[in-house]
């Protein structure tokens, strides 16, 4: 059983993670189509794209004010919950987050309070300028934040101390990691399909409601491409990339979320069933033959390691989440391509905006992608279990030592009762801003 | 190089002060100054477009602290647990309650996020002073270089302290008195008319207050912490920093603040930067002191990152920070003029 601390310093850490990533996961992604639509303003005559940005901004802005209320949180939480961890390798994670603070966050919160407040005061050129700040702002706050991430997963560029600490050897190793490649792309791409999926949707809640059309054929025609291209990228070359370095450089993780406990020469990718952790078998398996193999090494017979070649207690903690949660993300990856696809075909087609039950199934399809990135990132953190820094530092050692579990439990509880609520006002506002919708070309500007 | 490391983060904390401590005190000022719609959203608009940029100094300052100190970081985040977990509740809350009052238009719900922008703006002054005020009297830290402090123990500022003593409850109180001049020196530069001259009226009433709050402090410092005192009479060329306070203080009093507002608030600024300067030198070269034994304070030497660490950092922070300045002073004098209501674009029109 897991010492209770632990486990609420894990559940803290997770939920807080994962709430807060839900916000950024849409603005990143909102970013790069912001940056486009702006950039057609700039080049067109007509209100009509500084509408939809300015729609489009809003929403931005409100996802980002509950990504920046909800991210301190994590920062802090190295300190407050991990200090021990933080006093461990602060020379390299301390680098990585202080830069996201001062190249990205900054650059960020900065210009999104221009582009907020100075829609009346600057020209549109300031306003494109403004967003593609805001755009190299969230991407590079990704990187850094992605760099630190991937650094734990795949520590590079760091000497050991003569106190046993960690101490940074090259800050060009540190954000030129190997792993962080393959990572950044393919979480950059997730981002861009939320994006990309979330303004579909609503385009389509527009046409299909009969209002705001120019508006929402706008959003079709820029999210559509956007999205079908983002799915495509997600599972390869980025997706595929990712499992691979997963078996080059975490054999246990990958053993683990794909389900094979033993060994083989041969090994069949597995689709669907159910680990059952007392037999260590898959019940229900539904089988791709030899596909694994084939996948991860390009060669039908190669021997890809199970679970059993492996010390036990090397093993990720929750295998059975860990697989179901690998497998999840998959599956919708591919549900997401289908959709998309058969979206942009009908586009190219010019049917797409009569099309009523592919528009439903866009429109409700805007969760899709939020579940898979969740399910992607619970993939990419249990697997890292047991340990903090993979291979090097084990979850356990990094606690606070005098934070204790009933402290650890009251800010848990008060974390779990605050995101509650800030969720469904979140829900409740985006309900309201769609409700309200964009200003009409037609109707002036105002009221 | 651990000294300059000492002085940058000294430098960010104080900017962060600086920058956020005037959303601060909008935020307190705000239900006492601004009586109808119109005038809220004037207080809203002069902050509006610089809140969120000034808050990430205080990402950015931990942060470095985390890269410079990490010990000290490690330490001080989990030793003061509670509050910085109360203060990220209520930066939660102030945040959300300033861009989510605009998204309805019923009273109540403006009311409501009103409400919860003045409780968020208020504890957090008074949060911010508390930390400064536990910094000051020092942490009960054991040999492993870790504490952890419980809400209060006895009220007093002795080897077991809690959060809160008699001691760092002057200091957030006096904290709450400075954020509100600050907050109010702001808002004289950025209105005119009935509300300017309100606001005035509330920083005079703000001043009368905050005063005996800070004489008193002066006492008690080098009474609570006899390490206060040392690093003065060591190193006496620090005490020109009180005495840049003292300054401030008169001049913010004597400002003609109607025709010269810009002075009121470069006065009121440098109050603030003074003050916590202060409080740094006089803490210097400790990060934490202890109140158990002297030899398990954390000072700048003991908490330090390798030196590989520290020196690779100064080839990206200094310039970073220029860059961050320039764009953050180009947007304040964007936004230099007094703030109308009309207000963000986060508004459906």
């Amino acid at each position: 059983m897991m010492d209770t601390a632990l486990l609420y310093d894990r559940l803290q850490f997770a939920v807080t993670a994962t709430f807060h990533y839900l916000f950024p996961q849409l603005t990143m992604g909102l970013a790069l189509l912001l940056v486009y639509i702006r950039s057609r303003d700039l080049l067109s005559d007509g209100d009509h794209f500084h509408h939809v940005a300015t729609f489009w901004t809003r929403i931005f802005a409100l996802s980002f004010a509950f990504g920046v209320v909800t991210g301190i949180p994590l920062q802090f939480q190295f300190g407050t919950n991990w200090a021990r961890f933080s006093e461990f390798a602060g020379g390299i994670v301390g680098q990585t987050l202080a830069m996201e603070g001062v190249f990205a966050f900054f650059l960020e919160s900065s210009f999104l309070g221009l582009l907020l407040f100075g829609a009346s005061r600057v020209s549109r050129g300031i306003l494109w300028l403004a967003t593609v700040l805001l755009f190299v702002g969230a991407w590079l706050s990704g990187y850094f934040i992605l760099a630190t991430n991937a650094w734990m997963q795949h520590p590079v560029a760091y000497r050991v101390t003569a106190d046993g600490r960690l101490t940074v050897e090259s800050l060009m190793g540190l954000l030129t990691n190997p792993w962080l490649h393959w990572q950044f792309a393919h979480n950059m791409t997730a981002a861009v399909a939320t994006g990309a999926f979330v303004m579909a949707a609503v385009g389509a809640l527009y046409l299909l409601s009969g209002r705001h059309r120019a508006h929402a054929e706008t959003c079709l025609r820029t999210a559509v491409p956007a999205g079908a291209l983002a799915s495509v990228l997600l599972i390869t070359p980025t997706g595929h990339e990712s499992a691979r370095q997963v078996f080059e450089f975490q054999p246990v993780k990958g053993a683990a979320f794909e389900g094979l406990f033993r060994t083989e020469r041969g090994a069949d990718l597995l689709l669907i069933g159910q680990p059952n952790m007392e037999t260590m078998t898959i019940d229900n398996p539904l089988v791709v033959p030899s596909a694994l193999s084939l996948l991860v090494y390009n060669d039908l017979y190669a021997k890809v390691k199970g679970l059993d070649a492996f010390p036990r207690q090397d093993w990720p903690d929750h295998i059975a989440l860990l697989y179901y949660a690998y497998h999840i993300m998959a599956g919708l990856g591919t549900l997401l391509l289908a959709v998309m696809g058969s979206a942009l075909i009908r586009l190219w087609r010019g049917t797409l905006f009569t099309a009523r039950r592919l528009l439903w199934l866009l429109m409700l399809s805007a969760p899709l992608p939020y579940l898979a990135t969740t399910a992607g990132w619970m993939t990419a953190e249990l697997g890292r279990q047991p340990w903090l820094v993979y291979g090097l530092y084990r979850t356990e050692e990094g606690l606070s030592p005098l934070v204790h579990s009933g402290n650890a439990l009251f800010t848990l509880l008060g974390f779990l009762g605050i995101y509650l609520a800030l969720g469904l006002l979140f829900v409740l506002l985006l309900v309201e801003t769609l409700r309200h919708g964009p200003t009409e070309p037609d109707v002036a500007r105002g009221d | 190089m651990e000294t300059l490391w000492y002085a940058l983060l000294t430098c960010v904390f104080i900017a962060y002060v600086v920058l956020d401590g005037y959303d601060f005190g909008v935020g307190i000022l705000s239900p006492f100054v601004a009586r109808n719609e119109t005038e809220r959203r004037r207080l809203r608009a002069a902050i509006g477009p610089v809140w969120t940029g000034n808050e990430v100094w205080l990402i950015a300052g931990s942060a470095l602290l985390f890269l410079a100190f990490p010990k000290a970081f490690a330490a001080g985040f989990s030793g003061f647990y509670l509050a910085l977990m109360i203060m990220l509740w209520l930066l939660m809350g102030r945040g959300l309650a300033f861009e989510l009052r605009e998204h309805g238009e019923h009273e109540l719900w403006r009311g409501f996020w009103d409400g919860i922008f003045f409780l968020a703006n208020l504890l957090l002054a008074f949060v911010a002073g508390l930390l400064v005020g536990n910094l000051l009297r020092g942490v009960p830290l054991e040999a492993d270089g870790y504490f952890f402090l419980a809400w209060w123990t006895d009220f007093r500022p002795g080897a077991q302290p809690g959060l809160l003593d008699w001691f760092t409850l002057l200091t957030g109180a006096t904290m709450v008195a400075l954020l509100t001049l600050h907050g109010g020196s702001f808002l004289t530069m950025k209105t005119r008319g009935a509300l300017q001259a309100r606001t005035e009226k509330a920083v005079q009433s703000t001043l009368l207050m905050l005063t005996p709050l800070l004489l008193t402090l002066v006492v008690a410092v080098p009474f609570v912490q006899p390490f206060f005192g040392r690093h003065y009479k060591a190193a006496p060329i620090g005490s020109v920093l009180p005495l840049l306070a003292a300054v401030a203080l008169l001049s913010r009093r004597l400002t003609p603040v109607r025709r010269r507002p810009v002075v009121g608030f470069a006065a009121s600024s440098l109050l603030v930067a003074a003050l916590l300067a202060a409080a740094a030198w006089g803490t210097f070269p400790n990060l934490l002191i202890a109140t158990t034994d002297q030899t398990h304070s954390l000072t700048s030497m003991t908490a330090a990152a390798e030196r590989t660490g520290l020196e690779a950092g100064l080839w990206w922070v200094p310039a970073g920070l220029a860059l961050v300045i320039v764009y953050q002073v180009w947007i304040h004098r964007l936004f230099s003029e007094p703030a109308n209501s009309d207000a963000s674009s986060l508004t459906p029109p």
